[in-house]
């Protein structure tokens, strides 16, 4: 957490090697703490400051101010403590920040949040949360104090922060050159998953929208971490995905009804068909808009997002607008159902999954295949990107993102390509998107918003641009975390912004963001492959 | 140039090409005739258009007027990926080699347009025209100082077996050893059966290398004739090359 904070308060260009008798500008710091109580004050005060109660009979206003109070503390504390480092008081630093951590620690194990009445949050997460950043720059400090003892120079704070950002470099190599083995563990980690002791219903579910999202990370990867275009509308195909399932699958759906069908499709049968349809949706948007460049592009997908999305709202009689498309079954199971309860006309021609086997119907073996569904397309849509990088048009996807110009001038068709990438990424959003309809039961056009495409691309952003154990990572910090700790429902949004802010200032290309060579192209056997990769860097 | 060009086996015919920046007009009518087999350089001072005109023939900028035709084919209005694919490969200003990405992958985007069968032995060939690049092979790109970058821009060039290669300014702020060592490979190149344009502002290295020159100046060619014509030319000479090389 230390690590994270102290880049967040280095001023821009501010030399390095700035020696730290120089007299202290107190204005300057009256200045600077100042603005940052103020800048906490704007931003919590009305977001945390007045909380809307919904409770029986109307809703109330809440006031918090002593909780804007503590945040606006908090703030001045922890910038306190950054100009102190600052300034060479290293000793001042680590005395105090290991009190505060040490008196937070303490109070959280006897009593908690709730009953020691100074601690200034309610929710224990955030107790925690102060306990280790103050833990961290009571470390923080005690390292330079150790450093430079050793070497009798002080406050060469440049340097650590060079030295710690080579060593995410390292570990973004690391994790790249051993992807094969981690990608591995974590697949086994996933198999085993439901199994586990402890795992619940709750966390499958989480575990299922985890890897839904990390499916989606991966899509939108071909298209904005390999081929380089900024699509902010990612979630238009994930919608036509959803409703291509739906409208097929759904005895409510009023399409099925046009066509005179009283049973849905299977899932099985309907998922290529969707991915299909949402390629179409790339190729169609991408071909008069792919001459753009980056912003632009940018603007046109965002607005492509939203067109389907009011599409979808406004076309009632295809897609029952607002209300959405409801009874959508789930994926069978060898060609049978596996749905819980089925009306008696239905259940007459089919059989379920849990009768033919002789079992009881139980909610957590649904949600277990579903598990294992969403793993499957997951690792499809990985094992796609990891190969086609390696095939020309993969190559001329990278190439396209490093340089169109010289793209051009080796005779590789600019349109062609990033329409074969617009389409690919389409694809998969279309897989992902029966998938949630399949899961859900219900779509409606309310789960296709803007949001949704920006979280998509934060996952992409911040776990570094074409890096495939990334975007696992970012989905578990971004979807997983926020999931786990819905108690701090409040606060979940705070942390999702605050942790990419401080990602986007301390690793800007993300968290893993490293290329690996891939090695050839036209292969030939014997040579090449893995005693080149281990020579390449 | 119309007797120059008699008899003999035209492969590039610019003719009175004019090309805009927005309104600022970059050429002013230039004709040039690239024969099999030649190397034709074209010099001139900083924004003569030399550089414009490499990549009007490329299509980017397209010409606003005249004809450019490859071996008798229309290409004034191609895009460029569709002209670089009739044969001509360019190793462009600046070199634009892909930093992030290996030696190796530089050049096998260069096979793009080739096929897959020649691929090792075009290799191997780049590879021995430039052994410094095997070395390199697995090193990427951005890695490379700037004469290795060149090498590796007119390699990639090399990987698609073009029959036209259009090279502009290679010599451009590399040491003097390595210009040489450069122009000496373009040559070797040529005699393999690699029509060469070249482009330079190194006018005393390119005209002795070239059978045949041109000199732009604001736009417009205002002298031609071969390589030794040109060196001993008293214009080009006084413009050109005193206190030159």
């Amino acid at each position: 957490m230390a690590a994270n904070i102290a880049p967040a308060s280095r001023p821009a260009g501010r030399p390095v090697d700035r020696p730290v008798d120089r007299p202290v500008d107190r204005r300057g710091i009256l200045i600077e703490l100042g603005g940052t109580a103020l800048v906490v004050f704007a931003l919590t005060v009305s977001l945390v400051g007045f909380h809307i109660k919904d409770i029986s009979g109307g809703i109330t206003l809440d006031l918090r101010f002593v909780d804007v109070a503590s945040a606006v503390a908090i703030a001045l504390v922890v910038r306190g403590w950054t100009i102190l480092m600052r300034h060479g008081y290293h000793r001042v630093v680590a005395i105090s920040a290991a009190a505060v951590a040490a008196l937070l620690v303490v109070s959280l194990l006897f009593g908690g949040a709730g009953v020691q009445p100074w601690l200034p949050f309610k929710a224990e997460l955030l107790q925690w949360l102060l306990a280790v950043l103050s833990a961290g720059f009571a470390i923080g400090a005690g390292l330079r104090i150790s450093r430079d003892g050793r070497s009798g120079v002080a406050g060469h704070d440049g340097a650590a922060l060079d030295e710690q950002d080579a060593l995410m470099d390292r570990v973004g190599a690391h994790v790249q050159r051993n992807s094969l083995w981690i990608g591995g563990v974590l697949f086994a980690a996933a198999a085993c998953f439901p199994f586990m002791p402890g795992v619940n219903l709750q966390y499958l579910d989480i575990g299922v929208l985890v890897l839904t999202y990390i499916m989606l990370g991966w899509g939108l990867n071909i298209v904005v971490g390999l081929a380089g275009l900024l699509d902010l509308g990612y979630v238009a195909f994930y919608a036509v995905g959803a409703y291509s399932f739906a409208l097929f699958a759904s005895p409510d759906s009023p399409l099925l009804q046009d066509l005179g069908l009283t049973e849905g499709i299977s899932f099985w049968l309907c998922l290529p068909f969707a991915g299909l349809m949402a390629a179409l949706a790339g190729v169609a948007l991408g071909f008069p808009v792919l001459r753009l460049r980056g912003d632009y592009l940018a603007i046109v997908t965002l607005g492509f997002g939203e067109m389907i999305r009011v599409t979808l709202l406004n076309f009632y009689s295809l897609t029952k607008g607002p209300d959405g498309i409801s009874n959508i079954p789930p994926p069978s199971l060898l060609g049978y159902s596996t749905q819980s309860k089925m009306d008696e006309e239905t259940l007459q021609n089919t059989t379920e999954f849990h009768t033919a086997m002789g079992w009881d119907f139980n909610q957590a073996d649904t949600t277990i295949l579903l598990y294992f569904v969403i793993l499957a397309m997951a690792l499809t849509t990985n094992f796609f990107t990891v190969r086609v990088r390696k095939l020309p048009v993969g190559r001329a996807w990278e190439a396209l993102r490093e340089d169109e110009v010289a793209c051009r001038s080796l005779g590789i068709n600019p349109t062609n390509t990033k329409l074969t990438a617009f389409g690919f990424g389409a694809m998969f959003g279309g897989f992902a998107g029966s998938f949630f309809a399949t899961r859900q039961t219900f779509v409606s056009p309310e789960s296709f918003t803007f949001i949704e495409s920006a979280v998509i691309l934060a996952i992409v952003v911040l776990g570094g641009f074409g890096s495939q154990i990334g975007v696992v990572v970012a989905a578990f910090l971004l979807i997983g975390l926020p999931e786990i700790f819905r108690e701090v429902q409040e606060y979940r949004m705070l942390f999702f912004g605050g942790s990419m802010v401080l990602i986007m200032l301390w690793r800007p290309a993300g968290l893993l963001a490293h290329r690996e060579p891939t090695i050839r192209m036209h292969g030939r056997k014997g040579r090449g492959g893995r005693a080149e990769a281990d020579r390449a860097t | 140039m119309s007797e120059a060009a008699a008899g003999r086996d035209v492969m590039l015919d610019i003719s009175g090409v004019e090309t805009f920046y927005g309104r600022i007009q970059a050429l002013r009518g230039v004709d040039i005739e690239v024969c099999r087999g030649e190397i034709v350089t074209l010099i001139g001072a900083n924004g003569a258009g030399k550089s414009t005109l490499l990549m009007t023939v490329c299509g980017d900028p397209r010409a606003a007027a005249g004809r450019i035709a490859l071996d008798g084919a229309d290409i004034t209005r191609k895009p460029t990926f569709e002209i670089v694919r009739m044969g001509l490969a360019q190793a462009p200003e600046g070199r634009r080699i892909f930093p992030r990405m290996t030696v190796r992958e530089n050049l096998q985007l260069g096979a793009t347009t080739g096929e897959e069968e020649h691929f090792e032995e075009d290799l191997e060939r780049v590879y021995e025209l430039f052994p410094i690049l095997r070395n390199r092979a697995d090193q990427r790109g951005g890695t490379l100082s700037g004469g290795e970058q060149q090498m590796l821009a007119i390699g990639r060039a090399l990987m698609s077996r073009p029959r036209l290669l259009l090279l502009d300014e290679p010599s451009l702020g590399l040491a003097p050893m390595i210009v040489k060592q450069i122009f000496e490979v373009v040559a070797e190149i040529n005699k393999t059966g690699t029509t060469v344009f070249l482009v330079e502002q190194n006018a005393y290295h390119a005209l002795r290398l070239a059978d045949r020159g041109y000199v732009m100046a604001n736009g417009r060619i205002i002298l031609s004739g071969t390589g030794e014509e040109l060196l001993s030319n008293a214009e080009v000479r006084a413009a050109y090359l005193e206190g030159g090389h």
